[in-house]
């Protein structure tokens, strides 16, 4: 394509071919780049659009809660709705039995009975007619089978059986695999198997690696050579239209490699588990009662560009919206009680600030 | 375009490079460290571009070697900030090594012998550089050190043999030797750490750290540029130490002192 032919002016644009027809699942990001969805419509916004193709992202675990599983079943359920080839180890003996517990997008039997009512009650016509401009782009029910770029998962209904028959699925146990090779070699074959053009993306894969350095697996010991792996993976993901997604529990290494993992991830996210009953917490927060957990955004992914991401705010409560739905959503302060005393610090911040509870809001 | 009459920015001004003085050649290790909250790469682009554009030196040569991104990462970066890494490529000024994909499986030994094979190519690209008519610094940069380390397994002493290596044949050819390393891998570590020896080593040290206050839309980081001098016959320069602040835009970086803006 225009990558062999000799350029004549320094400035001169690399126009990119548009494709005439969208890929169901992606969509084209700034700087080059094509995103996909990580399930989960709120995490999308805050990542400026969803993953990138070609990025690792990380994820730290609390060994307190298991708050990572609800992102990687998002993950990989957006994936195996897109029909995107899905890629999951992890340290269970059968890790195909995870897949079960994949949740089912939102059924639209709500949506289209709203639908109804719109045409029989005219007398509600107006109202109608402005909560078109309060629906988010994603809400819009699917008219004309119409494939959102994310789905809005029920976490209390399984993904059905249609959405996973016939569908590219690795999955690999990490207490099988004797050494890492083994492990890159699969992911490596995995990858290849994803078609590749100069031009037009038409499919992506993705990879999803639970608890990498669990103590299950028989290399949790030996930090180089995991650090090794992850470098061979975040190469290979780079090179290839895919995501790689993976969990780890960063108290089980050493400080310095897990300074290394962190630089190492393109995007990296930690997950924390809100405590019970904390009544400090309750003042402070507003909706602390439905807090699953939080979720911190410690870097996004800057691919083909230098600018950083600074985001208006890092840290994001998860909640179940109707029960069923992952959300997150920016912390709001209480009203302060006038008669209380010192609150936490506002302005935390993840780099000198050595202040416990750094919620920044 | 850059040109030579451009104004110096805050940055090239605490490195001592303008074109006057030669564009600071001469045998010299220059360190960039950066934290998970701010990243360093930016200063690395910067420099590829000012040892790229410069008019007085059409000759100089750029040897990149990468273990973090792809060449088309930085072409598109640097495209954005009017330097066409492509056609520096094809013109030979521009020499990239891909070593994203490189595994050593056969442990330390194979490690050694691929490192060696590594620098062999570099000996040759700027002895072949130097003997140019006009010729008058050439440029090493490697990003980063720390993947270099996960690369060889850990091994931190061929790490320094090879900077050893790069800095031995920076003073014989007048190169400049740009390394990029992260300071929050080594701050846990209790022994002299290999990143100490490298900032012996180094005759510039720049620190990209965020700000005490956090991350900020208007400011994205502070500079601490620590110059030891240059030693030239008459004497030596004392060294210097500047701080300032950066914010990094798509084709150019802001460099101002706390609280002004250029």
């Amino acid at each position: 394509m225009a990558a062999n032919k000799p350029r004549t002016s320094s400035f001169s644009r690399n126009v990119a071919v548009a494709p005439t027809s969208q890929v169901p699942g992606l969509k084209h990001g700034p700087n080059g780049t094509v995103f996909l969805s990580s399930g989960i419509a709120d995490l999308d916004k805050i990542l400026g659009g969803g993953f990138c193709l070609g990025s690792l992202v990380i994820i730290m675990e609390d060994p307190e809660a298991p708050h990572h599983m609800l992102l990687l079943r998002n993950f990989m359920s957006q994936g195996l709705v897109h029909k995107q080839p899905l890629f999951y180890a992890s340290p269970a003996k059968e890790p195909r039995g995870f897949l079960g517990t994949l949740p089912n997008p939102v059924s639209s039997k709500d949506d289209k009975s709203r639908e109804r009512d719109t045409e029989q009650e005219k007398n509600l016509r107006i109202a109608w007619q402005y909560k078109k401009y309060f629906e988010d782009q994603n809400l819009d029910s699917q008219k004309d089978g119409k494939v959102e770029y994310c789905n809005d998962f029920d976490l209390r209904r399984p993904l059905d059986r249609h959405a996973l028959s016939g569908q590219c699925i690795d999955c690999v146990s990490l207490q099988d695999s004797p050494n890492l090779a083994t492990l890159y070699d699969r992911c490596s074959t995995f990858l290849a198997q994803i078609p590749r053009f100069d031009g037009n993306i038409t499919s992506a894969g993705r990879i999803s690696i639970q608890s990498f350095s669990a103590p299950q697996c028989h290399f949790s010991e030996k930090e180089w050579d995991m650090l090794s792996f992850i470098r061979s993976l975040k190469s290979l993901v780079r090179s290839s239209n895919a995501v790689a997604v993976m969990t780890f529990p960063p108290t089980l290494v050493s400080p310095t490699v897990l300074k290394r993992w962190q630089h190492l991830a393109d995007t990296l996210l930690s997950v924390r588990a809100v405590p019970d009953e904390d009544k400090d917490l309750a003042k402070l927060l507003t909706g602390y009662q439905d807090m699953l957990g939080l979720l911190n955004v410690h870097k996004v992914a800057r691919i083909n560009t230098q600018v950083p991401v600074i985001l208006e705010a890092t840290t994001y409560s998860m909640k179940l919206h109707k029960r069923r739905s992952l959300v997150l959503e920016c912390l709001n302060q209480a009203p302060v009680d006038g008669s209380s005393g010192t609150s936490y610090a506002t302005s935390g911040s993840c780099s000198v600030s050595s202040k416990t509870g750094a919620l920044d809001f | 375009m850059m040109s030579s009459n451009s104004a110096n920015n805050l940055l090239d001004e605490a490195l001592g490079f303008n074109d006057e003085c030669g564009g600071g050649g001469g045998g010299l290790l220059l360190l960039i460290e950066d934290r998970v909250e701010t990243s360093g790469a930016f200063i690395l682009h910067h420099l590829i571009k000012r040892r790229l554009s410069s008019p007085n030196r059409p000759n100089d040569v750029v040897v990149f070697l990468s273990f973090a991104h792809p060449f088309s990462h930085y072409d598109r970066i640097l495209r954005k900030m009017g330097c066409n890494l492509g056609v520096q490529k094809e013109n030979k000024r521009f020499v990239y090594y891909d070593m994203l994909n490189l595994n050593y499986p056969d442990g330390e030994k194979g490690a050694e012998d691929l490192l060696l094979s590594v620098y062999g190519k570099i000996q040759k690209t700027v002895e072949l550089c130097s003997s140019r008519e006009g010729y008058k610094n050439s440029t090493i940069m490697i990003d980063d050190i720390s993947l270099m380390e996960v690369a060889l397994c850990g091994s931190s002493n061929l790490v320094l043999d090879f900077l050893h290596y790069c800095y031995s044949l920076a003073t014989q050819f007048d190169c400049l030797v740009i390394i990029l390393n992260h300071e929050d891998v080594y701050s846990t570590v209790d022994v002299p750490s290999p990143l100490l020896q490298m900032e012996y080593l180094a005759n510039i040290v720049i620190k990209a750290e965020p700000l005490a206050t956090g991350l900020a839309t208007d400011v994205h980081g502070q500079l601490t540029v620590l110059n030891k001098g240059i030693c030239q016959g008459s004497g030596c320069s004392k060294s210097k130490i500047r701080n300032f602040h950066f914010r990094v835009k798509e084709n150019c970086v802001e460099y101002f002192y706390p609280g002004s803006r250029t």
